[in-house]
């Protein structure tokens, strides 16, 4: 079902495209040997080049450029194996050299597609334009003197890809999707860690509305929005806004914007008129940048099992639901911890565990999965003793939560605490024999038909056992006893 | 007098005990010193660290395994970046610049054992060809028109190192060409200048003002010296992405190859119309001299020859408009004070370049500019594709280009034309081997009626500078040029 706005005059489509900025995962810096650390004391991390001194040239950081080439694999992506840089000129304080080196023309990565899936279980193919290699600007800093701003380089010269998607996107939902899809994606492949608070992934949204079956209207971009909250709010304030223009006569500019979270609205940053002429040109201190079919083969051949294919596999290879798997594939360490859990065993036990009292457990720690209490191999040894018939479902709960807690193995938990499963027959017998004695009325209603009561006496027999008897057993010995 | 000696015998005297590098040194220190009131040759003359460089030359050959260069006095064009020594590029918003870093031209001389004596003057960022636009004040050529007084130019953009050289205050120098400044300043001052293939020596730690032109070269007073200095200079530097991965040949052993057989070729485009007849005649001397040591000489084409000198004034400008764009006053340089950063940007930049680098960078900001980046920067950027391949053509069929290297000789520095444009018609034989890349070298060839000197250009394949060599020298013993400025090392100024 299309995701529209109800205006005075109808019903309107939003049009988003997303262009994503996303750092790169590198030691070093895209031109320069400077690292790349994030949180370095102002300008402890800047070499001569990236602060822009005469003489100094740039040189390619081919760590950078491999990381751009899995990424554009990973985007099932057409790979350029020639692509160039330009030099896109404005002035800027934190920008040292007056230009910010970029591919304009010739990217290294061209058309590709990402999936993503909706809430009501559809999935929507979102168009990638290009991705291309570019570097980071610096920092002002404005609050450090009342009169002055001072420049911290630190991030000036890291590099980033840009990823520019189709405009594709006609929901908030859509571009939340599209974004989280990305990430994962980046994160699986180690080449972003899609960390947007950290600054280390912004989108710029470009927002425009139609009425269905329009060709596109003019679009406005809202500049470095850094949160897919904030993404997903944006779109429709802004397509409101535009609708508001569009239903009172007027036109909308073609300009840049930006994001407002605390008074929810966007404001003017530029308008086409003021916009830079940023004079692109090739940077001549640099070669086209090359790179060879067997060397691209190589990066494609080593590249990690990516989100979708996993998640494919988890569903045939251990027969889990397509929702359970796409939980289980949302972070490569989850997928790798579920793996772990599930090999040998019983993998949809292994996922209903992880998806239900494991996750809980850990979000009350809020703990992420790497820093676990209960490993793998823990979980999995309580899954064995669950198989064994060791304890049961419900004495297994207890268990995992002590795990949680003490950080023992399963069965030392149920040593220490003597929660081994009742399968003595004539201990389950004596308890249900008792029970029975002690409510001959209820015995009574249950045989005049009653059968919810069954229930009851499963009940009464799992508490008198301290919860450790053999469900199944429990209920073969009180139905031989009800029913015979 | 020490001075008097070139490179190549200077080695051997220092190596037989003749004298001393400090000797040597000093003798081309006080020389300087003496003559830098009136020539200008050198921004700044650095006697302190030349003397103690001087001295470890000294026990480096004591103890008999000194490099090459040990003691050889240079000027240093002061556009490569030499470590604690101020760098200015000859203009005011580098005019406290002292970078902590050694640009590796230098560095490799240094590795050499070169000994240098200061950074020598320039036309503004290298933007000039009679190095009239120094913030620094203008060069005066240490040549004079005989019985005339009027002081001359020495050429440009490598001004100050051309003078300093010819003048014997400096026993050979580095220069920059980007589209004649090392050849037109060598041809006005009547010494050796060759600017090798592009990527041949390394770009990393020279100011740059046009990046895919801009090469560093060897300014000699003799063909062999040239060969000696750009042995040291050249070779492959993994910190410029342009520089080339070709093996440095032995330039030196060039000198005395054979030229019988050479296949010389004389391109009709550049009997043009600005030629004067001393040139004229020059040129066909030139020939002849290569004729009578066995080489072949016949016309060749080089068809978009015409398009140079358009061509260049656009690209260098573009590249040089953002080049210089880091020049800002934020980090480094002079900086004037402004109510906001646009102001600061406009009142620093407007104070710190001379008129003609903001003319340049003016044009380069234009012609990259939306709606006419593809009438002019586009365009330029085809045409100099085909002036390459006219050379590539024109090399199918000879081994080496012979024309002058300027139209004419140097001109009066209170003689500069008015026009810009004037000016920049003296690059017009020595632009096209810029955009080409291709290596080329001018080598002094005679004096004019007025006493003045006239250049000879050789332009050759892409890393063929040993053909050069090998001509030059030719050119070089049949010129025997042994004329000296008036103003030189050891006379009064």
């Amino acid at each position: 079902m299309t995701w529209t706005i109800e205006g005075s005059t109808g019903a309107w489509e939003i049009v988003v495209g997303l262009e994503v900025h996303a750092q790169v995962i590198s030691k070093a810096k895209l031109f320069s040997g400077a690292s790349t650390l994030f949180g370095g004391e102002p300008n402890s991390q800047v070499s001569l080049v990236d602060a822009g001194f005469p003489g100094m040239l740039p040189v390619i950081n081919h760590e950078c450029v491999a990381q751009a080439v899995r990424t554009g694999l990973g985007l099932k992506a057409q790979i350029n194996l020639m692509s160039r840089f330009d030099r896109k000129n404005y002035f800027y304080a934190d920008l040292p050299t007056g230009y910010q080196i970029s591919q304009f023309v010739h990217p290294i990565v061209g058309e590709g597609k990402i999936e993503i899936e909706l809430a009501d279980g559809t999935t929507r193919e979102i168009g990638i334009t290009r991705l291309h290699l570019e570097q980071d600007a610096g920092k002002l800093m404005h609050d450090q003197d009342p009169t002055r701003s001072f420049v911290d380089l630190n991030r000036a010269g890291v590099a980033l890809m840009e990823i520019v998607s189709e405009p594709d996107i006609r929901s908030p939902e859509e571009a939340g999707a599209y974004l989280r899809k990305l990430r994962q994606i980046l994160r699986y492949l180690g080449t972003c860690d899609g960390n947007m608070e950290e600054g280390s992934m912004r989108a710029d949204v470009n927002v425009s509305v139609r009425k269905t079956g329009e060709a596109f209207r003019t679009r406005c971009e809202i500049k470095n929005v850094n949160s897919i909250r904030f993404v997903t709010q944006v779109i429709p304030i802004e397509a409101m806004r535009q609708i508001e223009i569009w239903e009172s006569g007027g036109e909308v500019d073609q300009e840049t914007r930006l994001f407002d979270p605390g008074k929810g609205e966007t404001r003017s940053l530029r308008s086409k008129e003021d916009a830079h002429d940023y004079r692109y040109f090739p940077d001549p201190d640099l070669l086209p940048l090359v790179i060879e079919r067997s060397w691209v083969d190589e990066l494609a051949a080593a590249l990690p099992e990516l989100p979708d294919e996993k998640r494919a596999r988890f569903q045939t290879e251990y027969g889990i639901t397509a929702y359970d798997a796409g939980v289980l594939v949302a972070e490569q360490a989850t997928a790798d911890f579920y793996e772990a859990v599930a090999k040998g065993r019983d993998g949809r036990s292994a996922a209903a565990w992880m998806t239900g009292d494991f996750f809980a457990a850990l979000n009350r720690m809020s703990r992420g999965i790497e820093e676990s209490p209960v490993s793998a191999d823990a979980l999995g040894g309580m899954l064995d003793m669950i198989a064994d018939g060791t304890i049961n479902g419900k004495i297994a709960k207890e268990v995992l939560e002590t795990m949680f807690e003490t950080g023992e193995s399963a069965s030392d938990v149920v040593e220490r605490k003597g929660l081994r499963q009742v399968t003595d027959t004539g201990a389950i017998e004596t308890a249900a024999d008792e029970i029975i004695a002690k409510h001959a009325d209820k015995v009574a209603e249950y045989k005049s038909g009653k059968d919810k009561l069954f229930g009851f006496f499963v009940g009464q027999v799992m508490k008198a056992t301290a919860g450790k008897a053999n469900p199944a057993m429990v209920n073969e010995i009180l139905k031989a006893r009800l029913d015979g | 007098m020490l001075t008097d000696l070139t490179i190549t015998t200077a080695i051997d005297g220092l190596r037989r005990r003749d004298f001393s590098a400090s000797e040597l040194v000093s003798a081309h220190i006080g020389a300087a010193e003496a003559l830098n009131p009136r020539l200008n040759a050198y921004i700044t003359i650095t006697s302190e660290s030349a003397g103690a460089a001087a001295r470890s030359a000294d026990e480096a050959l004591a103890k008999g395994d000194a490099p090459l260069l040990t003691g050889i006095p240079l000027g240093i064009k002061d556009l490569f970046c030499t470590a604690g020594i101020r760098t200015t590029a000859a203009s005011r918003i580098l005019s406290d610049f002292v970078p902590p870093y050694e640009s590796t031209v230098t560095q490799k001389l240094l590795h050499a054992g070169g000994v240098f004596l200061g950074k020598t003057n320039l036309d503004e960022f290298a933007m000039g060809s009679g190095n009239l636009t120094s913030f620094f004040g203008t060069v005066e050529s240490p040549w004079h028109r005989t019985g005339d007084a009027t002081p001359l130019v020495p050429g440009g953009s490598s001004g100050g190192s051309a003078a300093a050289v010819a003048a014997h205050i400096a026993m050979g120098a580095t220069g920059t060409d980007t589209g004649g400044s090392i050849r037109q300043p060598a041809a006005y001052c009547g010494i050796v200048g060759l600017k090798p293939t592009y990527g041949r020596c390394s770009r990393w730690g020279t100011i740059g003002f046009a990046s895919s032109l801009d090469q560093a070269g060897p300014m000699t007073r003799s063909v062999e010296d040239a060969a000696i200095m750009l042995g040291a200079m050249a070779g492959f530097d993994p910190r410029d992405s342009t520089s080339s991965e070709q093996p440095v040949p032995d330039f030196r052993a060039a000198v005395n190859r054979s030229v019988k057989g050479l296949r010389v070729g004389i391109p009709k485009e550049y009997r043009s119309e600005g030629l004067s007849e001393e040139m004229q005649a020059v040129w066909e001397k030139g020939i002849q001299w290569l004729k009578d040591a066995g080489c072949e000489v016949s016309d060749v084409s080089l068809p978009h020859t015409e398009y140079g000198l358009a061509t260049y004034y656009i690209i260098a400008p573009a590249e040089c408009s953002s080049n210089l764009a880091r020049y800002d006053g934020v980090r480094f340089g002079l900086r004037v004070p402004g109510d906001s950063l646009d102001e600061m940007y406009e009142k620093t930049r407007h104070d710190g370049f001379g008129e003609e680098v903001r003319r340049r960078i003016l044009m380069g900001t234009y012609v990259l500019s939306a709606g006419y980046y593809d009438a002019y920067y586009l365009k330029a950027q085809k045409i100099r594709t085909l002036i390459c391949r006219d050379f590539i053509n024109a090399f199918e069929e000879v081994d080496v280009l012979l024309t002058p290297t300027a139209p004419t000789t140097a001109f009066g520095i209170n003689e500069k034309p008015d026009d810009p444009v004037q000016m920049y018609l003296n690059d017009i034989f020595t632009v096209p081997a810029s955009m080409a890349g291709v290596p080329a070298m001018s080598v002094p060839a005679a004096l004019n009626a007025e006493g003045l000197p006239l250049g000879l250009q050789l332009i050759g394949r892409h890393f063929d500078e040993e053909t050069l060599i090998a001509a030059g020298s030719v050119l070089e013993k049949a010129a025997g040029f042994t004329a000296r400025p008036d103003i030189h090392a050891g006379v009064a100024a």
